[in-house]
């Protein structure tokens, strides 16, 4: 298996990806954000589709186009009552866009079903890069903030109150939530971020009691996700995207199975 | 000393004033009752002590100081914090969160801070209450914890925002309680929140009524009138006492009375 590059490449890539997503996805559920992230991608696909109709490379459209909507949800700030709304309209409106732009660009098809469902076994070595890059990125900013950023999640009042700017740094979040997103785009694409962004921090979150615990645990779940994804889908010939959401699902619910019978025998 | 001091202070959101030009001084070391209807502007008044929302006009003063944010002199609990609800988290590790989370940088507790912790545990009386997941306490044994919290770092000032919302009369007592011991111990100044006045008599040096965009303070006697609170309702209000309680009701005083 490991002797095709693609494999090497699919590996690394899934790697790069769990470690991101699971422990930014961990803080995204925490804040109950998870609308937030999903839509995200949403404007990413427009982004990417347009990036390829003027020449650009699709990671690059839509990178610039998930921290710009990330920018925007970050600055509409989490009081604001009509913000889902919002969120959904843009949501839809970026897929139309990316609709529109896939009519203009014919050939496109085989890409289309890459971003939508992602095509992790078409990564190139140069991407691959550029991923490692934006995830360290990504990652040095988290650990910075994850103090601060738990605390405004869990008690936002009390850490306004002590000088902490909810705003500020929900904003930067949401950034660092483009960045994952557009990694995990990569692996399992648009429509299926959920599958590396919440089902990994959401089951960590039903085992762990702590918050290191549970974000360590949400980037082992979504490696263990990926990587047996991939070696599925390698010997099934069948999309990696699809056993990763099955793998997802399935730890969800023995997760709950565990905690239920935990309960119940206590 | 005055620890609190509003000089002036008009309060509002955009067009919507709640405070208008009210001046009042809370003395060091005073247990006050803050009382008033829905949306008189109670958290926003505390909002502005703590410097989260500037006065439009007028001064605030706290411990001589105009207020600022990050006012390490306030301790604060804020009004029901629904996050905390389902929080697979102990008490002990909220604690040290919010500690280490005051700040950028470093992630790591210091000794000093959780000797801080075990000392605000204590004076509380909910160290074994803080090993258990906050999402499995009851609403009484949260309060508790939060109340602790807003003890860390050693402030002069307590500011409680509604710490008694549904909690049965028994454990309101005990949280006024807790909250009148420890004002008392570390000669703290308080500012307690609440719906109802019931459970502070007896335990409060005064009431701080909010209505109608304007502020009494005084002794409950002097506050807790039908003539001042039909000022602040600014409808005809009654005050009847019965059975060490009082009540706060619409209508005017009963021909009877
Ligand atoms: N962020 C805000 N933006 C605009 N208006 C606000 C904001 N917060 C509060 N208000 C308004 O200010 C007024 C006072 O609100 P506040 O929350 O201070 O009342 P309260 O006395 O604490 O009420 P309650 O007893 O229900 O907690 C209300 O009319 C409310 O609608
Ligand atoms: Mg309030």
């Amino acid at each position: 298996m490991l002797q095709y590059d693609f494999m090497v490449n699919a590996f690394a890539a899934t790697f790069i990806v769990a470690v991101v997503a699971g422990s930014i996805g961990y803080f995204m559920v925490l804040r109950g954000q998870t609308f937030a992230g999903h839509a995200m991608s949403h404007v990413g696909f427009a982004g990417a589709t347009g990036a390829v109709l003027i020449g650009l490379s699709p990671l690059t459209g839509l990178t610039f186009f998930t921290l710009l909507a990330g920018l925007g949800i970050g600055l509409m700030g989490e009081r604001a009552q009509s913000r889902d709304i919002a969120i959904g309209i843009v949501l839809s409106l970026s897929l139309g866009l990316g609709l529109l732009f896939l009519h203009f660009y014919t050939s496109f098809a085989g890409q289309a079903t890459a971003l939508l469902f992602g095509n992790v076994l078409g990564v190139a070595r140069d991407t691959l890069w550029i991923m490692l890059v934006m995830g360290a990125l990504a990652l040095v900013i988290l650990a910075v903030i994850a103090r601060p950023l738990t605390f405004a999640s869990l008690q936002p009042e009390l850490a306004e109150a002590k000088g902490i700017s909810p705003k500020i740094l929900g904003t930067i979040f949401m950034m660092l939530v483009a960045l994952a997103v557009a990694e995990s785009v990569q692996v399992v694409g648009v429509l299926l971020v959920f599958s590396l962004m919440v089902a990994p921090p959401a089951t960590a979150m039903l085992l762990a009691r702590r918050i290191s615990t549970g974000i360590a645990l949400a980037v082992l779940f979504a490696l263990a996700q990926a990587w047996i994804g991939l070696v599925l889908a390698y010997y099934t010939n069948w999309p990696t995207t699809f056993w990763i959401t099955l793998l997802g699902a399935v730890a969800y619910l023995a997760a709950n199975g565990v905690v239920h019978l935990t309960q119940n025998m206590r | 000393m005055i620890a609190l001091e509003f000089d002036g202070v008009c309060l509002r959101y955009g067009s919507n004033v709640t405070l208008a030009d009210g001046s009042f001084r809370v003395g060091q070391g005073k247990f006050i009752g803050l009382l008033g209807p829905n949306g008189a502007g109670k958290t926003t008044l505390f909002r502005a002590v703590l410097g989260l929302l500037r006065p439009s006009s007028g001064s605030i003063r706290v411990f001589g100081q105009p207020t600022r944010r990050g006012n390490a002199h306030i301790g604060y609990v804020p009004q029901f914090g629904k996050q905390l609800n389902q929080l697979s988290l102990s008490g002990r590790d909220l604690l040290i969160g919010s500690v280490t989370g005051s700040r950028y940088g470093w992630p790591f507790s210091t000794a000093a801070q959780r000797e801080d912790i075990d000392r605000v545990l204590e004076v509380t009386g909910a160290g074994d209450l803080a090993r258990r997941p906050m999402g499995t306490l009851s609403g009484g044994e949260r309060q508790r914890i939060l109340i602790a919290q807003a003890l860390l770092g050693s402030p002069k000032m307590l500011l409680l925002d509604e710490p008694l919302v549904s909690l049965d009369p028994n454990r309101q007592e005990s949280v006024v309680s807790l909250v009148r011991d420890i004002q008392q111990d570390l000669d703290m100044t308080v500012l307690f929140c609440s719906h109802e006045l019931t459970p502070l008599l007896g335990k409060i040096d005064g009431v701080l009524f909010l209505g109608q965009r304007k502020v009494a303070l005084g002794p409950v006697e002097e506050v807790i009138t039908p003539k001042v609170l039909s000022d602040l309702y600014g409808a005809p209000m009654d005050v009847v006492r019965s059975a060490g309680r009082v009540f706060v009701v619409a209508g005017g005083p009963s021909p009877a009375a």
